[in-house]
């Protein structure tokens, strides 16, 4: 019993050494993708494993406000950021902006979308019914897709078709899965492998929503700040700007 | 907000529990007179939805009732819609979730029930109908009440099946517990405090009534396990 038990400690002992060189990275669901993507690349590359979270940007706010243990934070736009930095939850000033999203009107193969290629036409097709966005309570991509709505002058007329997914991946799920025959969705999903063949998508006006500039923070609170701002960098290093790239999004500053 | 969700909430409940009423005691007879030797299958298929996660419910049933499926597609021709994000898909998800909650119990009372007195019913020559409403449900009642309660309890407080299928439509299928969910998400604390107290005093006040009821009418609630 004994040894058991001193075999159990060690393994523990062992697990947390192991853990100490991991990183636990919370992120806005639009980076499901591409993110995981980047951190495979960055695990083989420096063998710092890093464990991601995803949900909707409000979510993960909340739970970093309620002392989350997460060493970084990549929203999907920098208001929450900015609000946790006024909050002391965050190492240095203001967030850093590592991309620019882009919300697309994603429509699964087989939904008959009209002759236009227009998003107002295409939205307005009787064969659409529902049309999934992410709860604009809690997720930009959300907000984005309804001042979208309400600057194309559908926010009325298709208000009664809208559903909600908890965060962007439920959304783009409902689509995908049929259930709704649209979404409004980011392009980092509607370029994802399981979307991309299942539906076509079609870009919003750039005007018609406010630019979805997405910044990242190292909370104050992380044991492992040396870490994060490593992973940090690779993110926004070249090498990790393709891939965010490859995934739709903009770099800003021509990195 | 919080009106239509719980109207909402109590619709669907009342729903869920009226329909597992009607599905539950000829599926609570078989099981409790069969003999059939592969019934213990269906016992345990019964009881899957208390094991398995509601993310499993939620997933199967959103496959099952989407564009994809044949059910869903016969179901949209029939009706011109999907069944997804509406009241009625609520309800058949709540009506998978909270099945075993309203079969066992039942099943377990008419289990219980002396079969000398289904016999001697019998012997006099009443049929199996009549025997059913004459003396297996009359005495086995207690069984059927508490599961028609859990089911109505349960299906109050179901999130993930919800959270999966309903689209969180204020008024369609914004249930209380998403909108709990909608308002501490969204860092309201005060109206998610309101909300949750809501609830929370209701189904006090529920359950106090039937303890309550219970007591006084030693109606054996709840004595099924």
């Amino acid at each position: 019993m004994r040894r058991v038990l001193v075999s159990v400690m060690v393994l523990l002992f062992l697990a947390h050494l192991a853990l100490a060189q991991e990183l636990t990275v919370a992120a806005a669901a639009d980076l499901n993708y591409a993110l995981k993507e980047l951190a495979a690349q960055y695990q083989k590359k420096t063998g710092t494993a890093v464990t991601l979270s995803f949900g909707s940007s409000g979510n993960l706010f909340s739970q970093i406000q309620n002392g989350a243990p997460y060493d970084l934070f990549f929203s999907a736009d920098e208001d929450y950021p900015k609000r946790l930095a006024a909050a002391g939850l965050v190492e240095g000033g203001l967030p850093r902006t590592y991309a620019v999203g882009h919300l697309v009107l994603w429509v699964r193969n087989g939904v008959s979308v009209g002759r236009s290629h227009q998003v107002v036409d295409i939205l307005l097709q009787p064969s659409i019914k529902r049309i999934a966005i992410a709860n604009p309570q809690t997720a930009p991509y959300g907000r984005a897709a309804m001042s979208a709505l309400e600057h194309l002058g559908l926010k009325d007329k298709l208000a009664s078709k809208l559903v909600f997914g908890e965060n962007v991946s439920q959304a783009a799920q409902f689509a995908q899965s049929g259930n709704a025959q649209a979404g409004l969705i980011p392009l980092s999903l509607a370029l994802a492998p399981s979307m991309k063949d299942a539906g076509s998508y079609w870009e919003l006006p750039a005007d018609s929503y406010p630019e979805l500039r997405q910044g990242v923070v190292i909370i104050s609170a992380s044991k492992h700040k040396k870490a994060a701002q490593a992973f940090l960098d690779y993110v926004t290093s070249a090498e990790g700007s393709a891939v965010l790239r490859q995934y739709g999004f903009r770099v800003p500053d021509g990195r | 907000m919080i009106l239509p969700a719980l109207t909402l909430t109590l619709r669907l409940a009342v729903v869920v529990s009226a329909l597992l009423l009607v599905i539950g005691l000829p599926l609570a007879y078989w099981l409790a007179f069969s003999r059939w030797r592969w019934k213990f299958l269906c016992e345990a298929i019964v009881s899957l939805p208390i094991v398995l996660p509601p993310t499993v419910l939620g997933f199967y049933v959103l496959v099952a009732i989407g564009p994809l499926s044949p059910f869903g597609r016969w179901y949209q021709a029939l009706t011109g819609h999907g069944l997804a994000f509406t009241f009625e898909g609520l309800v058949v998800g709540s009506v998978l979730y909270s099945l075993p909650f309203a079969v066992q119990p039942m099943a377990a009372s008419f289990a219980a029930l002396d079969r000398k007195l289904l016999d001697a019913s019998a012997l006099l020559g009443a049929s199996r109908w009549r025997t059913f409403w004459r003396i297996v449900l009359p005495l086995g009642l207690p069984g059927v009440l508490t599961g028609i309660v859990l089911s109505f309890a349960h299906t109050l407080g179901e999130f993930g099946v919800v959270l999966m299928i309903g689209g969180n439509i204020p008024g369609a299928t914004q249930t209380v517990s998403i909108l709990i969910y909608d308002q501490v998400q969204a860092l309201d604390y005060v109206t998610a405090n309101r909300t949750a107290l809501l609830l929370l005093s209701f189904c006090f006040v529920l359950l106090a009534i039937l303890y309550g009821l219970r007591r006084r009418s030693a109606w054996g609630l709840w004595d099924w396990k």
